[in-house]
């Protein structure tokens, strides 16, 4: 029994280290890939065009730093932008779908469309249509990005327990404050789902349209850099990128936590 | 006064069958009295608590509630279900005057309401806790400060106690006798437990299935106040054996003495 007794009493000792696991050791374990990296070119010579190591990619990387910071900067612009108008398109996409089955069943046929369409396909047909602006590149974005959102929303507007809707009934509640008050706030862990896929693929949604259409962004940097066999630089665009994808996933993750501490323990069951 | 007249539910499932779950129903219930409803599992009980709370109409006959038809749930009935389903995102209180919120009739006086019921089933000091940090038979009871908090004068109870563990279950059917007797109302009770059936009720409805008809209605005599001890008594042990009796040996039973 005694033996039992320890290690129960060490486990809430072991709380506050939540954070190193979540956070100290990933990056200690990138660093260490990243030495790995760095030794076998070393040790195996491998040509800087082919594989570059890291030392390198970060030297030639951060020569052009401004030049690269700024392709950053418009490349997160084109995510971000893309993300919002996913939520702002999504939510009320996915409020009409679960409104009634007549409306889900005239619009799913739009929806699937939308994603069995190629999007690198379909990136220089809508630079033509709509110019070479930022617009094609949300538009892409967004198509990439949406539809799990949807799906999601819709589905956590539909898991809300059928008692609780008869409860609103009984309390002869309009359907507005019935959304609003009961299924809203249930379909939040789901939504939060949703948005972590939208939010990663908003990230890749951008990069493809910025291989088809663009003067700036890490896509285009990609692009150009390879052309010139500027391998390393290429690297560093692409290390960038992946760097903004986790970032921007945890930011999520943080909102989630901040705003609907109640939604994290649920969020298990919506995924 | 609650009143079913020859009330038959018919379901339509989705390959085309009809299911009869209620067939010529007839019952009245008094103002303030305590009925509770037992019988075997699918035979209809949960639809006729939903024919009275107004979230369904009957197929043939009429129910009605002090001579009015039930057409739409009406504001003065309240809802417990067999799972608390609590609000995860809103505390204790704000479950509580959910109700409310939801019929916009919150006042000033509103939250000493919810605050006074709270206290009634000894979950003071949790007003402001997450339905998380419940357990189930604390989170049942806050289930039931929400139907109370408009002050109904119907208490419609589908099997309140059904998830809970046999402690909590005769602890809070202690609770809900000693609210009844505070606040009477009319208090129509599905349960699936023939004591519990007994010990709460002045009337026990005994249903039989397929198609759910009422087998017998049978009156308690056993006084109140009642408890769990009364179990050995002469007039419990009656009620309890003939329930059983129509439950478990329907053949004992002569078709002159199915009553509505
Ligand atoms: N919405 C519905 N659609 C179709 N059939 C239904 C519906 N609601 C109930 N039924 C059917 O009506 C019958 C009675 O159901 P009801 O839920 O009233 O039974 P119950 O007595 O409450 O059972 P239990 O004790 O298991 O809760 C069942 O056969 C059920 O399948
Ligand atoms: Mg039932």
């Amino acid at each position: 029994m005694s033996v039992q007794a320890a290690p129960q009493l060490e486990k809430p000792r072991k709380r506050p280290s939540a954070a190193l696991y979540e956070v100290v050791v990933p990056l200690l374990a990138t660093a260490a890939g990243f030495l790995v990296w760095e030794a076998i070119c070393k040790a195996f010579n491998v040509p800087a065009y082919l594989v570059p190591a890291p030392s390198e990619i970060l030297k030639d990387t951060l020569a052009i730093g401004p030049t690269v910071f700024g392709h950053s900067m418009a490349t997160l612009k084109t995510v971000l932008l893309g993300f919002v108008v996913s939520i702002a398109i999504s939510l009320p996409l996915a409020v009409l779908l679960t409104a009634s089955p007549a409306i889900a069943s005239a619009l799913y046929p739009f929806l699937v469309w939308t994603q069995s369409i190629p999007k690198v396909a379909l990136a220089p047909i809508l630079v033509v249509v709509l110019g070479s602006n930022e617009l094609p590149r949300v538009v892409i974005t967004v198509l990439v990005a949406f539809f799990p959102l949807v799906i999601s929303s819709a589905t956590g507007l539909m898991s809300v327990p059928p008692e609780l809707i008869e409860l609103s009934r009984a309390c002869k509640a309009s359907k507005w404050s019935e959304l609003w008050r009961i299924r809203l706030p249930y379909a939040i862990p789901f939504i939060f789902a949703g948005l972590k896929v939208a939010i990663s693929l908003a990230v890749v949604g951008a990069v493809v349209a910025e291989f088809v259409n663009a003067d700036a962004g890490l896509g285009f940097l990609i692009v150009t850099s390879t052309a010139f066999f500027k391998v390393p630089v290429a690297f560093g665009a692409l290390i960038i990128l992946s760097i903004m994808g986790v970032v921007l996933f945890q930011l999520v993750v943080i909102a989630e936590r901040v705003f609907f501490p109640w939604s994290t323990g649920n969020a298990m069951a919506a995924s | 006064m609650i009143t079913l007249n020859r009330v038959t539910r018919i379901f339509e499932s989705r390959d085309g069958d009809r299911i009869t779950a209620l067939e010529d129903v007839s019952l009245s219930i008094r103002d303030n009295e305590f009925v509770t409803l037992v019988g075997p599992s699918g035979c209809g009980k949960s639809t006729l608590l939903r024919i009275v709370a107004g979230l369904i109409l009957p197929t043939a006959g009429t129910a009605s509630i002090g001579g009015a038809a039930i057409t739409e749930p009406r504001s003065e009935t309240g809802i417990v279900f067999q799972a608390p389903t609590l609000l995860p995102w809103a505390s204790v209180l704000d479950n509580v005057l959910f109700p409310l919120r939801m019929m916009h009739k919150m006042d000033s006086a509103s939250t000493d309401k919810a605050a006074a019921l709270l206290k009634l089933v000894g979950l003071q000091g949790f007003e402001s806790k997450s339905p998380r940090e419940l357990s189930g038979g604390m989170q049942q009871r806050v289930a039931i400060c929400r139907a109370l908090v408009h002050e109904p004068d119907i208490l419609l109870m589908d099997e309140p106690f059904g998830a809970l563990d046999a402690l909590t279950r005769e602890e809070m059917t202690m609770e809900l006798l000693r609210i009844w007797g505070e606040r009477p109302k009319t208090v129509l009770f599905v349960t699936h437990s023939i004591t519990e059936a007994v010990v709460l009720a002045d009337r026990v409805v005994v249903m039989s299935p397929r198609p759910g008809r009422i087998a017998e209605i049978i009156e308690v005599k056993s006084p109140r106040p009642r408890s769990f001890d009364n179990e050995a008594s002469p007039e419990f042990h009656e009620a309890t054996h003939r329930i059983r009796q129509l439950i478990f040996g329907q053949r004992h039973v002569g078709p002159g003495r199915a009553a509505a």
